[in-house]
């Protein structure tokens, strides 16, 4: 498979009153086309300023970001992407939400709700496309955001901890319900939590990450069947992966978190 | 000092472990004070409703008895049946209908060219950071200057016609709607920009899908501020110097001494007041069912 999103020696660092600090070491890394890869880390591991630097929001000290083929270095646009926060915009109905994409890419209004109509139907919104955000539980407007970056339609879809506000149980709906549109649509997903059983639920590559600076410290495949049952978690497989993990992310942790 | 602070401290959370270790002690020791929770019975509202006239029939009912026995001076206070009359010769004879339309004219117009360009000038500010970072002392000093003390330079310029009133009604307004808007436009989450420029978005159309929605609800919350104060201009600028206005005839009612006719005129200022603040109450439910706030 083809290379979709390449980061080539991507680096960050911030000037501080003690000197420049080193949020993000030069870090390469390849996504494959097709491909679900989770990045995992402490707090303070700059998952969340790579996941930035690749949606284009900020731009890296060194190195260029490659998305199909193309630099895209510090351009937005090109990927979708979404936030813990669902930032639905309060005055507007689910429907009309789902839609913003393509509205703001001067799609007429009336083709882009035909065209969501369907999807909302097929994805548990039906129903609830004439409601306003308000109106909705914390899943069901994760969903109406998930189906707002979907209809963007990019490439490449990063979410950052997507599902980190959400209760246990509606959290796991929603970790099955994105495996389904992620095999129905075929996107690349890079997924951003600290949630170890999550990112191996779901991904077909995790990247350990660690701190002081940022970096990749160790790539770990998934090799699990799909589709994927809940039961996999309680495979020996499942939990070797995970406890190897978790081990990576002990050691790479600062000491100061150790403490804490 | 510190040690024995920190013991005093110890010793004193502690105390009340001992206490719950002894409960019957402690119960027994206090005499416990038990007070029935205060109840306050509604009235029925015809109750309500009658007492609230029955105290207006009263004040009013005194007022011209004490006028007619001359425990109350009728010629400083004037007295009820001599303001119905005037009343009526205002309405059948005198200046009414001009006066009331000149002041609701000038009110009008004052709040909707000061609300509009206030809100207009405060979402401006969304577009440039450094222009907003300049504009701000001006705009902060431009609030405290009392606006009604320009009042007689504004005539000056605008002359004695509406204008002059028009633009005392949209200097008090303008400012506050341009700081209310500006505090919507600051409290725009930066992450909603981010999630329009991801999707592609120009500035223009952040600024007409979020900045303008997002800041209505502020721009709504100060129209019923802003038609009292247009009202206050409107008047203000009749007092200085105006042909026309019910400001004009609370004025000239009394430096000719006709208390009856301030009476009349401030009656029917008050009665254009409610029914203009109830305009915009109404309007704002209307705007605010309409942007979902």
């Amino acid at each position: 498979m083809a290379v979709k999103v390449y980061l080539d020696q991507v680096g960050m660092a911030f000037p501080t009153p003690e000197g420049s600090f080193r949020a993000l070491a030069p870090l390469s890394l390849g996504i494959e086309s097709g491909r679900f890869v989770s990045l995992v880390g402490p707090s303070g591991c700059g998952k969340s300023t790579l996941f930035n630097i690749i949606a284009g929001l900020q731009y890296p000290t060194e190195g260029r970001v490659m998305i199909g083929g193309e630099d895209a270095t510090g351009t937005i646009g090109r990927v979708g992407y979404m936030l813990q926060k669902d930032m639905l915009l309060p005055w507007r109905t689910v429907l009309d939400n789902v839609i913003l994409g393509m509205e703001i890419q001067n799609v007429p209004k009336a083709e882009a709700r035909e065209r969501a109509l369907p999807l909302l139907q097929r994805y548990g919104l039906g129903g609830f496309e004439s409601l306003y955000p308000n109106s909705l539980s914390g899943g069901m407007r994760q969903r109406a955001a998930l189906l707002r970056t979907l209809l963007f339609d990019t490439d490449v879809i990063l979410l950052d901890e997507p599902f980190g506000a959400l209760d246990a149980q509606t959290k796991q709906q929603m970790q099955e319900w994105l495996l389904q549109l992620w095999s129905d649509f075929g996107k690349t997903i890079v997924f951003v939590t600290h949630d170890v059983e999550e990112a191996i639920y779901l991904s077909d590559d995790v990247h350990v990450m660690g701190t002081r600076p940022g970096r990749i410290v160790e790539t770990i495949a998934v090799p699990l069947p799909r589709p994927r049952d809940r039961a996999i978690t309680l495979t020996p497989e499942f939990i070797s992966i995970k406890q190897r993990c978790l081990e990576l992310l002990r050691i790479h942790a600062t000491p100061l978190e150790h403490a804490a | 000092m510190t040690d024995t602070l920190l013991y005093g401290a110890l010793s004193r959370r502690e105390a009340p472990a001992s206490e719950t270790a002894t409960p019957s002690k402690a119960s027994a020791s206090q005499t416990r004070t038990v007070r029935r929770l205060p109840v306050q019975k509604d009235w029925p509202s015809w109750a309500i409703i009658g007492t609230q006239v029955g105290i207006l029939v009263a004040i009013i009912a005194f007022w011209e008895i004490g006028a007619q026995t001359g425990l109350i001076d009728a010629f400083f206070w004037s007295q009820p049946s001599a303001i119905l009359n005037t009343l009526v010769i205002f309405f059948t004879e005198g200046e009414a209908w001009t006066d009331i339309s000149y002041t609701f004219r000038s009110t009008i117009f004052g709040f909707v060219i000061g609300t509009v360009t206030g809100s207009l000038i405060g979402l401006s500010f969304w577009w440039s950071r450094n222009y907003a970072a300049v504009a701000q002392p001006y705009i902060i000093c431009f609030e405290s200057i009392p606006k009604l003390a320009l009042a007689p330079l504004i005539i000056l310029v605008f002359g004695l016609d509406l204008t002059s009133k028009v633009a005392i009604a949209a200097a008090l307004t303008v400012v506050v709607s341009t700081l209310t808007t500006f505090a919507g436009v600051k409290a725009l989450d930066r992450d909603s920009e981010r999630l329009f420029y991801s999707l592609g978005a120009t500035r223009w159309q952040v600024f007409s899908k979020l900045v303008v929605p997002f800041c209505m609800p502020w721009i709504i919350s100060v129209l019923r501020v802003n038609i009292g104060l247009a009202l206050t201009g409107a008047i203000v600028g009749e007092f200085i110097a105006s042909q026309h206005g019910l400001g004009r005839a609370i004025l000239y009612a009394g430096q000719t001494y006709d208390i009856a006719l301030v009476w009349v005129a401030v009656l029917v200022l008050s009665t254009l007041a409610i029914v203009m603040y109830g305009a915009v109450s109404w309007l704002e439910g209307v705007l605010r069912k309409g942007t979902r706030q």
